[in-house]
């Protein structure tokens, strides 16, 4: 029985704006085990960052707020943390890496610099000392010239290379989870594969497990063990990947596979890309039912009048589906 | 940082000075009448002087002779005898210029003490009761006129309670620590007025570069390396949020001058800001021509420590 | 993530970006720039006090000497440097004048000075800013050189100098309050041009990269003016915010030109010049120092709010 790191149960982070109650994250059940790659997916704004901010409580709390729920992290509850418990947590414990490496480093300080304040605040190294680690950070991430490179600033690496020096950073205390907050979406496809390729080298390495965020299915099927489907605000299938591909459940996942351009299916029979119609319902109001009705073509009326519970059509494989 | 960006700004500051020296010049040139004819109808000036100072003017020359006389002559040292005080122009500036800029500088001083702190705090706990007190008695601080200030502070801590003297004393007889006592006693006032006026314009730039900088993506990433939030303050968001301040600072030079002119009239400091207003009521005008350059070129001189200080601060600019 | 924050604390606060996606407003009646900027500007509550203040001002010395008839230069030994009483709710000066028909007239010409530099500053500042913005190459960057060498200016000094030199001509040209008055508001107008020209110049540069693909494939002669009906209405909000910098800015300018005695002539009562003559008595008489540096102060006062509210009003997002 695999051991499970992080435990989100029931996770709501409602946000209190002028328009009214965004309910961004609306009662989010997943979890991460010892050493796998979890994937999220799911269209932009369905919630996913914001999940992963709130594990690290990275939210802003005079707008946001945790409404319910619980992030148990190796059993501990992280909400009722103060910001000095949770700053052990961070970088040590938990890592995460955001999506844009353009504006994702401070650019007043050396990349080297910005590498050993982790080490120096979690392993307690001298300057010297975690200069010397950061260096090794960056071989470890394959930059080259690393002696040199780490008194460059963020400004004279390409984006490519920016990526790598923040899972230098995040890497630097050897986490036991790593959140990658769509890691490679600002980054052109040839890069993409490197980073993707780096990070399960360093997965391998340090036996950590990875929280990947994406909205690019064809990433997941490469590279996780199990799947997380969110949409609006919560999560409507969790699948292991094999599963997920070979026998989608619920009518949103069986969209977004079938949506992805298959170049050899295309050429062959000349199909229309597929898209989902509609577009995602407001956070403001969300619908009583289940989220997804207005843009499915299986919609009944039990759909639009209770949101459908989880239920498990497999080994590990839920839907919250009423099919 | 590279020498070159240095070596660069510095080439970019001479012709500002050219330039404004000959506005200055143009404009005394345009002026109607003779602002020399005071030198004829003066009895105190020596006739050899006059004759010196009109040749030296070539007031009968073309203009750009005359521009290019006096360009020289400045660049040489000789800047003209003084109608009023009745000794050499430069010796009277040398004799003024310290007792302004050291009242500039405790004023900026100040004003950066107190404004940095008050900035960061209002921008890091926006719209809360702390931020909208401090943003309202910014406003109040830089509406009041430097001036006014300073009478309001003579009717309060002169008249009325008398703690502090009203007009500065160039010649203290005191000695050691009593001297000292009297002298900061006396320069309280005017360096106040002067460093609550720019601490108010600069709480209102310091939170509004704090707020700039805090909701960037590389303060998350600092927030999520655990390194705490005062460390994420104080070393990343005041930091990069200083770029901009620092060199507003700077660039607010010219009106702390033009606050220190007001601030010396009204405390009575032998300053050049003073110096230029009573030669201006006594129409010597060498001594006018001579300020007036000598402000241009400390504001040449402070751009240049803006750009240089700007490119000290963000790596971005001078690694290039 | 902190999303936009509007640059004062009396506007409400707005939804955060990072939650952007998938928000849609609630229904507003009818969509445009000018109701929306209106309605922001309602929010700002002390952006609103401040305008009804003003206008209080305004209208008070608009029409204050029709109504309040009491002339400003009637000497009275016998009631000099009184405190405020029925008959003079101001109080009176060192000549027995009422302090508050002066302040009524003086208020005219104050204001009028401010508001006439203003548009100084923005006529020169939108010509030259559209013609660097639209011609770019060499001209642009003539122009702004120009720019940045009278931004070096030292602004008293060299106001101070003008009027010094100029005054006398252009007394006997316009008459001592026009030739005052012009060479005020032209010199104030002309050191305050750049920003505005520096804006303009920066919308123009945007929106020409954005239109320019466009315009070069419609037709060739109006799209020019396209870009030009274009580009003016977005830059109409940030000129307007620093129009308003700009008053408040002329209208200390000038108080202080009064204050240190160089301004306008003794007889006509602006602000500063009442202060000038108030200054020397501020131990027996504060009332006469205290409303007229007051009346400097608050005028500044909410133009400066009003300002900020604009500058919600305008463009919430950016702080400064």
């Amino acid at each position: 029985m695999a051991e499970t790191l992080l435990d989100i149960r029931g996770l709501k982070t409602w946000f209190a704006t002028d328009d009214g109650l965004v309910r961004a994250v609306d009662g989010v059940d997943l979890h991460i085990d010892r050493g796998e790659t979890l994937g999220v997916v799911g269209e932009s704004g369905c919630g996913k960052t914001v999940t992963a901010r709130s594990v690290l409580k990275l939210i802003d709390m005079p707008p946001g707020r945790f409404e319910d729920g619980q992030i148990l992290w190796q059993g501990r509850d992280l909400i009722p943390l103060g910001q000095d418990e949770m700053d052990k947590i961070r970088a040590r414990e938990i890592a995460i890496i955001f999506q844009e490496p353009m504006t994702s480093l401070n650019p007043v300080y050396t990349v080297g610099h910005q590498i050993a304040e982790v080490l120096q605040q979690h392993e307690k190294l001298s300057r010297k000392q975690a200069i010397q680690a950061a260096v090794e950070m960056l071989r470890l991430v394959n930059i080259p010239n690393p002696q040199k490179r780490v008194h460059d600033y963020p400004h004279q690496f390409s984006g490519g290379m920016r990526q790598r020096v923040m899972i230098a950073m995040a890497m630097s205390c050897k986490p036991k989870l790593l959140i990658a907050d769509e890691p490679t979406t600002a980054l052109d496809v040839t890069i993409q594969a490197q980073i993707l390729e780096l990070m399960q080298e360093m997965k391998d390495k340090i036996g950590m497990s990875v929280m990947l965020i994406t909205h690019a299915m064809g990433v997941v099927a490469e590279t996780c063990q199990r799947v997380v489907v969110m949409y609006a605000g919560k999560v409507v299938e969790e699948a292991p990947v094999e599963a997920l591909f070979g026998d989608p459940r619920h009518p949103y996942t069986q969209g977004l596979i079938r949506s992805i351009p298959r170049v050899d299916r295309a050429a062959e029979h000349k199909e229309r890309l597929e898209s989902i119609p509609g577009s995602v319902p407001s956070l403001l109001n969300p619908p009583t039912g289940c989220r997804f009705a207005s843009r499915c073509k299986y919609a009944m009326d039990i759909c639009v009048r209770g949101m459908p519970p989880l239920k498990e059509v497999g080994p590990g494989h839920r839907v919250a589906c009423v099919l | 940082m590279s020498r070159q960006y240095i070596i660069r700004r510095l080439l970019v500051a001479i012709p500002s000075l050219l330039g404004i020296s000959i506005i200055l010049f143009c404009v005394l040139a345009l002026a109607p009448g003779d602002p020399f004819s005071e030198i004829a109808a003066n009895p105190a000036i020596p006739p050899e002087v006059a004759a010196s100072l009109r040749a030296k003017f070539g007031l009968d020359d073309p203009v750009w002779l005359r521009y290019l006389h006096w360009l020289s002559a400045m660049a040489h040292g000789d800047w003209g005898f003084s109608f009023a005080s009745r000794i050499n122009v430069d010796t009277l500036i040398l004799q003024r210029l310290p007792t302004t800029l050291i009242v500039i500088g405790a004023a900026q001083l100040l004003a950066i003490i107190v404004a940095l702190p008050v900035g960061v705090l209002a921008g890091t706990r926006p719209y809360s009761v702390f931020d909208q007190i401090a943003n309202t008695l910014a406003f109040i601080g830089f509406s009041l006129p430097t001036f006014f200030t300073g009478l309001l502070l003579i009717m309060l801590f002169s008249i009325k309670l008398d703690w502090l003297p009203m007009v500065y004393n160039a010649e203290l007889s005191s000695t050691g620590w009593t001297w000292l006592w009297d002298q900061v006693k006396q320069s309280i006032m005017p360096v106040m007025v002067l460093g609550l006026f720019q601490g108010a314009s600069l709480v209102r730039y310091v939170r509004s570069a704090v707020l700039d900088v805090v909701r960037l993506d590389y303060i998350t990433t600092a927030r999520s390396k655990g390194i705490g939030e005062r460390r994420v303050i104080t070393r990343h968001v005041v930091r990069t949020a200083l770029i901009p301040v620092v060199t507003l600072v700077a660039l607010q030079m010219p009106i702390v001058f033009s606050g220190a002119i007001v601030t010396e009239q009204i405390f009575r400091v032998p300053g050049i800001g003073s110096l230029l207003i009573s030669a201006m009521l006594a129409n010597d005008t060498p001594v006018i021509m001579a300020v007036t350059f000598v402000f241009a070129c400390l504001v040449v001189f402070f751009n240049l420590i803006a750009d240089v200080l700007y490119g000290w601060l963000d790596p971005r600019i001078s690694y290039r | 993530m902190a999303g936009s924050t509007p640059a004062s604390l009396t506007a409400e606060r707005p939804a955060p970006a990072g939650i952007a996606a998938g928000v849609t407003p609630r229904k507003k009646a009818r969509f445009s720039p000018g109701l929306e900027a209106w309605r922001r500007f309602r929010r700002h509550k002390l952006a609103m006090a401040s305008s009804i203040i003003l206008g209080l001002i305004v209208v008070a010395v608009l029409l204050g000497p029709l109504i309040w008839r009491v002339p400003i230069n009637e000497i009275d030994f016998a009631s000099k440097l009184d405190g405020p009483s029925w008959a003079h709710p101001l109080g009176t000066d060192d000549l027995g004048q009422d302090i508050l028909a002066r302040l009524l007239y003086g208020g005219r010409i104050s204001l009028a000075v401010g508001f006439c530099a203003m548009l100084v500053a923005a006529v020169v500042g939108v010509m030259v800013g559209a013609i660097a913005g639209m011609s770019r190459g060499s001209i642009d960057a003539a122009l702004m050189w120009l720019a940045d060498l009278f931004l070096s200016l030292p602004q008293l000094p060299l106001l101070l100098l003008i009027s010094y030199l100029f005054r006398d001509s252009l007394t006997k040209i316009l008459g001592t309050q026009g030739g005052i008055f012009v060479m005020i508001v032209v010199v104030i107008g002309g050191l305050r041009w750049m920003q505005v020209a520096r804006l303009v110049r920066a919308q123009i540069l945007s929106i020409r990269e954005k239109e320019f693909i466009e315009a070069a494939r419609a037709l060739g002669a109006s799209s020019f003016r396209q870009v030009v009906r274009h580009i003016l209405p977005n830059a109409l909000g940030p000129v307007i915010v620093a129009g308003t910098i700009d008053v408040a800015a002329a209208i200390i300018a000038e108080s202080t030109l009064s204050f240190l005695g160089l301004g306008f002539p003794p007889d006509i009562p602006t602000w500063g010049r009442v202060l000038f003559d108030a200054k020397d008595t501020i131990d027996i008489a504060p009332h006469w120092a205290l409303f007229s540096g007051g009346a400097i102060f608050l005028a500044v006062l909410t133009i400066n709010f009003i300002g900020d509210g604009l500058r919600d009003a305008f463009d919430p997002r950016r702080v400064l």
